[in-house]
C-alpha cells in the first residue's frame, strides 16, 4: 500500500468535484497527450524561432546576409506563436477536466506567476510584431531593434519555468503544505532538468523545421536571401538539430531520468523511455550520413524518415510523461475518490434526515411565534430591538404605530422615504396577509 | 475548502477576473465578431468598384484588428480561464465538466478561426495579383466572419447557463445546459452590438488612416455610418428583448424583493446606456452618412467610448444577475454547492475543509478560526483591507466610524443577510463558526490586517494521518468486498455450468 508514504507526511487529501468526468478517462488522456504534442511543437517553433532570430540578427551586424535570414525566421514566428496559443487550449481543457484538483491546487500555490503568464506573453507577442514590422524603419537603430527581440526572447525563456513548475508541483500533494510561493515551487526537484530538456528540444525541433522551410520548392531562396547559399544554410540547421538531439540523448535525457522522484517510476515507464531513445538512434545515424555526404543532393535523402521518427519519438516521450504522472498520483487519487464518496454519503444521509424531520431554515431561530419567525427572516437584518442598525429600532415603530396596526402594515407593503441619512426601505409586497398580520402583532406587542 | 485559497486582499479577487474578461469581450466584439464582416465588406466594395483605395484602407484597418486580436485578444481569452481557476476553481472546474464538448468544439472553431485569420491577413497583398485570387480572398473573409461568430455563439451558451441553468438541474445534460432561457436573447443582443461596435471602431480608424480632404475618407465614413445605422435597429430591438427577459430571471433568483433596489439601480443604468449610447452613436453615424465633411475628427472618439461602455455595463449586469449563484441554483459564488449547505450549516464548514488551520472552533482559537471561516465563506467577494472590504461594509451599515461593531446585531444580520441582500449567498457555517467570524471581523476593525493568499503564504493542511488511515481501510474493505462478489459470481457460474 503506497498510502503508507502519505501517513508519514502531512498530505492534504481534498474532495473532488461532485460532477462525473464528461468522457471516459482514456479519451481524455488521448486528447491530452495528442493535443499537447501539437501545442508543444508550435511552442518550440515559437521559442526557438525567437532565439534564432536574435542570434542571426546579431550575427547580421557584420554580415548582411544573416540579417535577411533573421528577418525570414522572424516571419515564421508570428504565425507559429498564434498556432501555439490556440493549440494550447485543448490540452489545458483536458488537464483541467482530468486533474482538476491537482492542477488548480498547483495554480493557486504559484498564483502570481501563473497569472503573470497573461501580461508577459501578451507583451512578448506585441514585441515580436513590433520587431517584425519595424525591420526597415529601424535599420539605422540596430541596438534598439535587437533590444526589442531581446526582451521578447527573455520573456519566452522565462515562461516555460512557470508551466513546468505547475505541472511538476501538481504531482506532489505532499509538498502543497510546505511551498510558499512560486520560487519555492520552482526549486523542487526535477523542474530545472525538465527545463533544460525543453530548451534543447526546442532547438532540435526548430532546426528540423527551418531545414524543411528553407528547402521547399516554392520558397524563392535566391530572391529573398541573395547573399546566402541554400545548401549551406540548410546544412547549418540540420547540424543544429543533430547536435541538439545528440546532447538530448547523451546528456540531458539521462539527467532528467536520474533526477525523477522515484514515486512515479514503473517498469512500463522505463520501457517507454528506452523505446523513445531507441528511435532517436537511427534518426541520428541518417542525419549524419546526409550531412557528411559529398553530394549536396543527398542532404534530403532520409529527411522523410527522420521527421516521422522524430514525431513518433515525441509521441512516445509524451506518453512517458503521462505514465509518470498517472503513476505518481494514482494512490492519492484513490484516497481522494474515497473521500469524495464518503462526503457524498454524508450529504445524502443528512438530506434524508432533514426530510424525515423538516425544520426549515437551519440558522434562522425558529423558536417563538409565527410573527417572530417572519421578523427574523425578513426584518432582523436591518432592525433590532432598541438600537438603530440600518433602520430604526422596534421601539420606535411601537411609538409610532402603537394604535395603528393597519398603518404599520401599509408602510411595510409600500414604505415612503423618511430619513435623508438612511437608505429607503424596500417594499415587502411578497408577504401574505397572514404573515403581515402575525408580523405586525409581533412588532407591536413586543414590549 | 478543497483547494489552497488564492487571495488578493487589495485588488479583490473578482476585480482580477473582471479586468481580463471585460478587455476580452470588448476586443472580440469590436475587433473580431463585428469587425471581420465589416472589413470583408469594404474589401468587396473595392473589388466591385475596382477602386484600390478601398482595398488599401480595408487592409490598414484589418492590420489593427489582426495585431490586437492575435495578441491581447487571444491571451485575455486564456486569461479568463487562468484567473477563474485561481479565484473560483469550483465553478470553472464544474463548468468544464458540464460543457466539455462545447469547449472542445469551441477549440476546433478557434483553430479554424486562427488559421483563417492568418491566411486572410498574410495573403491579402498577394491576392491582389489577379481577379480570381481576389474573389477567393473575399470568400475567405466570409468564412472567417462565420467562424468568428460561431466562437461567440458557443460561449454565450455557457454564459447563459451560469445565469439560468434551465432544466439542467434535473436533466444534467449538455443540451439542457445549452437551451437555457437566456441563450437566444443574449445571442441576438450580442450579434448586432458587435456590428455597431465594429462600426464605431472602423469610423475611428478611418480618421486615423486617412487625411482630411481625401475622397476615400468621406466615402468610407459614409459607408461605415450606413453600416452602423443598418445594425442599430436590430441592436435596439434585441436590447429591449434582453431587457424584458432580465426581470423574470431576477425574480427567479430572488428570495425576497428586498434586493430590487440594488437591481433597480443597475436596471435604470442599463436603460440610460441603451438609449444614451445608441443615441449618441446614432447621431454620429447619421452625420457621417449625410455630411461626413462637417463632422470634426475628434467626434469619432465618442462612439468608441460609449459603445465600449455599453458593452461593459451589459457584462456587469450579466454578472450581477447570476448572484448569489455562480451556477444558477447549483453552486453559490463562494464555490459551495446548494446541496452541501444543510450538512455544513449543521456540522460547520471547517470540519470538512482541507486547507484551514483549525477544524474545531474553541474559545482559544476563536479569532484564528474566524479567519479560516472568512477565507472559506467570504473571501471570493470580500477583502479585509482592500476593495469591498468586510470592515468598510459593516462600517457603512452601522454608520459608526470607529464605534465598535455591535457583535450581536452582526450575527443576526449575517444569519439573514441572504434575505436582505439577495445577491449574497446564505452563511454556510454553523453557529460556532458564525461567532468566530464575527470575533475576527471585530478584531479587524481594531487591528486591520491584510490577508495573504496561498500564492505567497502557502497553505495550512488539515488532513490527519488518522484520516488517511481510515480512508485506506475503506479502500481495502471495498476492494475486498468486490473480490468476494467476484468469487461468488464465478462460483455460481461454475456450478451452473456443472449442472449443464
Amino acid at each position: 500500500m503506497k498510502t503508507l508514504l502519505f501517513i508519514l507526511a502531512q498530505v492534504p487529501v481534498p474532495k473532488d468535484l461532485d460532477l462525473p468526468l464528461p468522457m471516459p478517462e482514456w479519451f481524455l488522456v488521448g486528447v491530452l497527450v495528442v493535443s499537447f504534442l501539437l501545442h508543444i511543437i508550435f511552442v518550440d517553433l515559437m521559442v526557438g524561432g525567437v532565439l534564432l532570430t536574435l542570434w542571426f540578427e546579431w550575427k547580421g551586424l557584420r554580415n548582411k546576409g544573416y540579417d535577411a535570414l533573421a528577418h525570414e525566421i522572424a516571419k515564421t514566428v508570428t504565425v507559429n506563436k498564434s498556432l501555439a496559443v490556440v493549440l494550447g487550449v485543448a490540452p489545458l481543457l483536458a488537464i483541467n477536466t482530468l486533474y482538476t484538483i491537482y492542477f488548480y491546487s498547483a495554480n493557486a500555490l504559484t498564483g502570481l506567476a501563473w497569472i503573470m503568464i497573461i501580461p508577459l506573453v501578451t507583451v512578448a507577442f506585441l514585441l515580436t510584431y513590433a520587431h517584425k514590422y519595424s525591420w526597415e524603419k529601424l535599420a539605422q537603430q540596430k541596438e534598439l531593434h535587437l533590444a526589442i527581440i531581446g526582451v521578447s526572447a527573455l520573456i519566452f525563456l522565462f515562461i516555460p519555468f512557470i508551466f513546468l513548475t505547475n505541472v511538476n508541483l501538481m504531482l506532489f500533494p505532499e509538498k502543497w503544505g510546505t511551498v510558499k510561493g512560486f520560487l519555492e515551487a520552482l526549486m523542487l526537484p526535477n523542474v530545472l532538468p525538465r527545463y533544460l530538456f525543453f530548451i534543447v528540444g526546442t532547438l532540435a525541433v526548430t532546426g528540423l523545421f527551418l531545414f524543411w522551410y528553407f528547402g521547399r520548392q516554392s520558397y524563392e531562396f535566391e530572391e529573398k536571401l541573395p547573399d546566402l547559399n541554400r545548401y549551406q544554410v540548410r546544412k547549418m540547421f540540420y547540424g543544429l538539430a543533430f547536435g541538439a538531439l545528440a546532447v538530448q540523448v547523451a546528456l540531458v535525457g539521462p539527467i532528467l531520468i536520474s533526477t525523477l522522484p522515484s514515486k512515479g517510476i514503473s517498469p512500463t515507464l522505463v520501457v517507454t523511455l528506452l523505446a523513445g531513445v531507441a528511435l532517436v538512434a537511427p534518426a541520428l545515424y541518417w542525419m549524419w550520413q546526409d550531412m557528411t555526404s559529398p553530394n549536396p543532393v543527398h542532404l534530403d535523402r532520409h529527411f522523410g524518415k527522420v521527421a516521422s521518427l522524430m514525431l513518433v519519438t515525441v509521441l512516445v516521450m509524451g506518453s512517458g510523461r503521462h505514465i509518470y504522472r498517472a503513476n505518481a498520483i494514482e494512490p492519492h487519487r484513490e484516497l481522494m475518490a474515497e473521500k469524495t464518496a464518503a462526503y457524498r454519503e454524508l450529504i445524502a444521509q443528512h438530506a434524508q434526515a432533514m426530510q424525515n424531520n423538516p425544520s426549515g431554515e437551519l440558522l434562522a431561530d425558529a423558536g417563538g411565534s409565527a410573527g417572530e419567525a417572519v421578523f427574523q427572516k425578513n426584518c432582523s437584518a436591518c432592525h433590532a430591538q432598541d438600537v438603530k442598525v440600518v433602520g430604526p429600532p422596534v421601539t420606535e415603530m411601537v411609538s409610532i404605530y402603537k394604535n395603528d396596526p393597519e398603518g404599520l402594515k401599509k408602510w411595510i407593503k409600500a414604505p415612503g422615504k423618511k430619513r435623508s441619512d438612511a437608505p429607503q426601505m424596500p417594499g415587502f409586497a411578497q408577504l401574505s396577509d397572514d404573515e403581515l398580520q402575525a408580523l405586525s402583532e409581533y412588532i407591536l406587542h413586543i414590549n | 475548502m478543497d483547494f489552497p485559497i488564492f487571495h488578493l486582499d487589495f485588488l479583490n479577487n473578482r476585480v482580477l477576473i473582471a479586468i481580463i474578461a471585460i478587455l476580452h469581450v470588448l476586443i472580440n466584439h469590436a475587433l473580431a465578431v463585428g469587425f471581420i464582416p465589416m472589413v470583408t465588406f469594404m474589401e468587396w466594395l473595392g473589388f466591385k468598384t475596382q477602386d484600390e483605395r478601398w482595398d488599401k484602407l480595408a487592409y490598414k484597418i484589418m492590420f489593427v484588428g489582426f495585431v490586437i486580436t492575435t495578441t491581447i485578444g487571444a491571451m485575455t481569452g486564456v486569461g479568463i480561464w487562468l484567473s477563474s481557476s485561481l479565484i473560483n476553481p469550483y465553478s470553472i472546474g464544474s463548468l468544464i465538466r458540464v460543457f466539455f464538448f462545447a469547449w472542445f468544439t469551441e477549440w476546433i472553431v478557434f483553430v479554424t478561426e486562427v488559421v483563417l485569420i492568418l491566411i486572410y491577413f498574410l495573403t491579402w497583398k498577394k491576392s491582389n495579383a489577379s481577379f480570381r485570387s481576389k474573389g477567393k480572398h473575399i470568400l475567405l473573409g466570409v468564412g472567417l466572419s462565420v467562424a468568428s461568430w460561431f466562437t461567440m455563439a458557443i460561449i454565450v451558451g455557457i454564459l447563459g447557463f451560469m445565469m439560468d441553468t434551465g432544466n439542467w438541474l434535473t436533466e444534467r445534460s449538455l443540451v439542457h445546459g445549452f437551451t437555457n432561457p437566456i441563450y437566444l436573447p443574449q445571442l441576438a443582443f450580442r450579434t448586432p452590438l458587435a456590428m455597431v461596435m465594429a462600426g464605431a471602431m472602423g469610423l475611428f480608424l478611418t480618421i486615423v488612416f486617412t487625411k482630411k480632404g481625401e475622397e476615400i475618407r468621406y466615402k468610407a465614413l459614409r459607408f461605415l455610418g450606413g453600416w452602423m445605422l443598418f445594425w442599430m435597429p436590430f441592436s435596439l430591438a434585441a436590447s429591449l428583448w434582453y431587457y424584458k427577459v432580465i426581470p423574470t430571471l431576477m425574480i427567479g433568483n430572488m428570495a425576497v424583493a428586498v434586493g430590487t433596489q440594488d437591481f433597480q439601480d443597475w436596471y435604470n443604468l442599463l436603460t440610460k446606456f441603451i438609449f444614451g449610447a445608441l443615441g449618441v452613436s446614432f447621431i454620429v453615424a447619421l452625420a457621417s452618412r449625410w455630411k461626413p465633411q462637417q463632422v470634426p475628427a475628434y467626434a469619432y472618439v465618442v462612439p468608441v467610448i460609449v459603445m465600449l461602455g455599453f458593452a461593459g455595463i451589459f457584462e456587469r449586469i450579466r454578472e450581477f444577475i447570476r448572484k448569489p449563484y455562480v451556477i444558477g441554483n447549483y453552486m453559490y459564488s463562494n464555490g459551495i454547492r446548494v446541496d452541501e449547505y444543510p450538512l455544513l450549516q449543521k456540522e460547520g464548514v471547517l470540519k470538512f475543509a482541507t486547507y484551514v488551520k483549525h477544524r474545531e472552533v474553541t474559545e482559544a482559537n476563536k479569532v484564528e478560526a474566524g479567519k479560516d471561516v472568512f477565507m472559506v465563506a467570504c473571501s471570493r467577494c470580500h477583502t479585509t483591507s482592500g476593495i469591498n472590504s468586510i470592515v468598510s461594509v459593516f462600517d457603512r451599515m452601522y454608520g459608526g466610524k470607529g464605534q465598535p461593531f455591535p457583535q450581536g446585531a452582526m450575527k443576526n444580520y449575517i444569519k439573514n443577510m441572504h434575505n436582505a441582500r439577495y445577491y449574497m449567498p446564505p452563511f454556510p457555517g454553523n453557529e460556532k463558526e458564525l461567532d468566530a467570524l464575527v470575533s475576527y471581523i471585530a478584531q479587524l476593525q481594531v487591528y486591520p490586517e491584510s490577508i495573504e493568499g496561498a500564492q505567497t503564504a502557502g497553505t495550512p493542511v488539515q488532513t490527519t494521518p488518522e484520516e488517511i488511515k481510515q480512508l485506506s481501510e475503506r479502500i481495502l474493505a471495498r476492494k475486498e468486498s468486490e473480490r468476494n462478489d467476484k468469487q461468488l459470481a464465478e462460483k455460481s457460474n461454475t456450478e451452473a455450468n456443472l449442472k449443464q
